[in-house]
């Protein structure tokens, strides 16, 4: 340090030193209040879906699943790019169902982390002392879920698409089969966090709910499939339809094919039966969201302080 | 209460940093003489009764809240945030009613609780910043506040580290700054000395006193132990069963209750110290009774305090025996010395630790040694 300043130094460490003894200060600033607490939980909740504002270990299977997620997307563009193909080789709609096991995967890892981490260290309560109630809670963390597994399903289509309009396919037929596409996702991310939700809040140790949720997407999904290949064999098609709304991602199988133009990953391809069974899929759909929605809040009427 | 609204205001107005043009504590000019009030609250849940017509009013300053185990505290505590209904009566804080403005009462007080809250993997700037803006204040209102919280309750360099890591008193100091980070009016602090050590808890203690003599923040501290709220707190209730035992300024509850312990060390002139002590201490006009004996250490008297002079005596008689005075200090009394001296009239007799071979007389001589129990402390 030049010899110069040293007075202005020591003046200025002396007023550091004053500054720090000032002593308490009060807080007259703003107070956002319920809506920006309840925002902020939910970005936060958000980011955290992705291992972001936390440590870099837990960063890594979110991102490793994302990765996983839109690479076979990148695969399919390039190929078709490099083709001249007329059309993809799959529909929009389809890609969520072939990549399943790793939606369910992310929902398995990520869920239990948004909820069961406040229930077993008991930071729970700490929100309901403040500004934040019970709806506000419970709204964040399903908004948040549902955002991150949107972003998980949406951005592969987004590749896909913007590959199909690199590759020139047709601009009309490409833009409806992702819109479609796309409700069928947002519909797909909703439905999966709530179910997540729900098992994992159950429990406050992590590892239970990361396997009960493994347990409850994938158990029901492969009876389904199983007891509907057994009935297709039987010749019972009708069967088949309604069989597939006993597990959760064949029901969002019934209620794409039936509404939103997706081929069905059904033996038979058919779907469910006729325009009664469509709407039968979407209302057991819209009946887990708000179940669990019901259950979410229950639940968390009993750890509130 | 003794003149608790004068002092607040005017140390509210002093508070105020001097560049400041706004005024943060004397623009709310508006200054609660009652913090909390209560009007014959009940609780019911099938087949319990937690809470029994408890009438009562909390002055500013800071108000210990005592009871045993399943006395009501935290059934109280539930109620004053607004978020438990009682079953009938009312309940203000900080003139705002329970039942119907919950949400303004909980964005202006903080509240610590019992029990871990804290998650081990983040750091606790990390965790007290994210509870501030669960509080209501914006980002950077948020940090600011954290750092200088985190600083006020003494946690320094460690607080960048993650809160699994931290020794017992530390975490009870972030439980505390997340709850004093929205720069609350009122705190409700549920048992912050559970699992401390003695230092750790006389840490805590000094920390709760200035959480209302430098920051002007009124508070509300529960705990099974007496003792320790005498000497932090300008107002002690207690309740039992639900309802309002006793709610009287700390000095009374310190002349009921100020015993001390005299442990003295033997010698080859005196082989039983204690007892030498305790005959010469009956020769200076003060009583004693034997206090129990701690594994492998030596006797313990108790004796009252009748105020300075009675320090100034043991301290002569220990010296002029040549006695080695080991400690001598305040006994910490379970709240049930305060039920059995209520019992008993109040007549200052609570002492003992609740042996059941209590010594007939008060100048226990050597036969006194019998009546030792286990210790108060």
């Amino acid at each position: 340090m030049p010899p110069e300043t040293t007075t202005a130094a020591a003046a200025g460490t002396a007023g550091a030193t004053r500054i720090h003894n000032i002593g308490y200060r009060n807080y007259d600033g703003p107070r956002l209040g319920r809506a920006y607490a309840r925002r902020s939980l939910f970005v936060q909740s958000l980011r955290g879906a992705y291992g972001l504002g936390r440590s870099a270990k837990s960063k890594v299977l979110p991102m490793m699943l994302l990765a996983v997620m839109c690479l076979p997307a990148g695969i399919i563009v390039a190929v078709a790019v490099a083709t001249n193909a007329d059309d993809l080789p799959l529909k929009y709609t389809s890609y969520a169902l072939y990549l399943q096991a790793v939606i369910g995967l992310y929902v398995a890892s990520q869920a239990p982390q948004a909820v069961s981490r406040d229930l077993r260290f008991r930071t729970v309560p700490l929100y309901f002392s403040r500004p934040v109630e019970r709806v506000d809670y419970v709204a964040s963390k399903l908004a948040a879920m549902s955002s991150a597994l949107f972003v998980l399903t949406a951005l592969p289509l987004v590749v896909l698409y913007a590959g199909a309009l690199l590759a020139k396919l047709d601009f009309a037929d490409q833009t409806e089969g992702f819109g479609q596409a796309l409700v069928s996702a947002a519909l797909l991310s909703v439905l999966f966090a709530c179910v997540g939700l729900v098992v994992a809040a159950l429990t406050p140790r992590r590892g239970f709910g990361v396997a009960a949720v493994i347990a409850v997407l994938t158990i029901p999904y492969g009876a389904v499939s199983t007891v509907q290949v057994i009935a297709w064999e039987q010749g019972s098609q009708a069967a088949v339809g309604w069989l597939g709304l006993f597990s959760p991602i064949t029901l969002i199988d019934g209620v794409q094919t039936r509404f939103l133009g997706a081929d069905s990953a059904f033996p038979g391809a058919q779907g469910p039966d006729g325009a009664l069974g469509g709407l039968v899929y979407l209302a057991v759909v819209l009946a887990l969201i708000a179940g669990s929605y019901f259950l979410l809040m229950r639940r968390y009427r009993k750890v509130g302080l | 209460m003794t003149a608790p609204t004068g002092s607040y205001a005017s140390r509210l107005t002093r508070k105020q940093p001097p560049g400041l043009t706004t005024a943060p504590g004397g623009g709310t000019s508006v200054v609660h003489v009652t913090v909390i009030a209560t009007e014959s609250l009940s609780k019911r849940f099938p087949g319990v009764t937690a809470l029994d017509r408890l009438s009562m009013t909390i002055t500013p300053g800071v108000t210990g809240l005592v009871g045993a185990n399943g006395a009501g505290k935290s059934t109280l505590i539930k109620i004053l945030l607004g978020l438990s209904p009682a079953t009938e009566g009312r309940a203000a804080v900080l003139g705002l009613d329970v039942s119907t403005e919950g949400g303004a009462i909980r964005e202006s007080v903080g509240y610590m609780p019992e029990h871990d809250c804290l998650p081990p993997d983040v750091s606790a700037t990390e965790f007290v910043v994210h509870m501030a803006r669960m509080s209501g204040l914006p980002p950077s209102a948020a940090r600011e506040r954290t750092a200088d919280t985190l600083r006020h309750v003494g946690l320094y360099e460690e607080r960048y580290r993650p809160i699994g890591g931290y020794s017992t008193g530390m975490k009870q100091r972030v439980k505390l700054a997340q709850a004093l980070v929205h720069d609350p009016k009122l705190v409700l602090l549920d048992e912050p000395t559970n699992g401390l050590d003695p230092a750790g808890r006389d840490e805590m203690l000094g920390l709760i006193r200035r959480v209302h003599t430098d920051f002007g923040i009124s508070v509300l501290v529960t705990s099974h132990l007496l003792g320790e709220l005498e000497r932090t707190c300008d107002h002690v209730v207690v309740i039992d069963g639900g309802a309002l035992l006793r709610s009287s300024s700390t000095s009374d509850f310190t002349q009921a209750t100020a015993t001390l312990a005299v442990e003295v060390t033997d010698t080859d002139r005196h082989p039983d110290g204690a007892a030498a002590l305790a005959a010469a201490l009956a020769g200076a006009g003060v009583e004693t009774e034997a206090g129990g004996r701690a594994p492998g250490a030596g006797r313990v008297l108790l004796l009252q305090a009748d105020g300075e002079s009675t320090y100034d005596i043991v301290r002569d008689t220990v010296a002029g025996l040549g006695l080695g005075l080991v400690r001598m200090e305040q006994r910490r009394h379970h709240i049930s010395e305060v039920f059995r001296s209520e019992n008993s009239n109040g007549s200052g007799s609570s002492g003992n630790s609740g042996s059941p071979g209590r010594p007939e007389g008060p100048d226990s001589s050597p036969a006194g040694q019998n009546g030792g129990g286990r210790d108060a402390a």
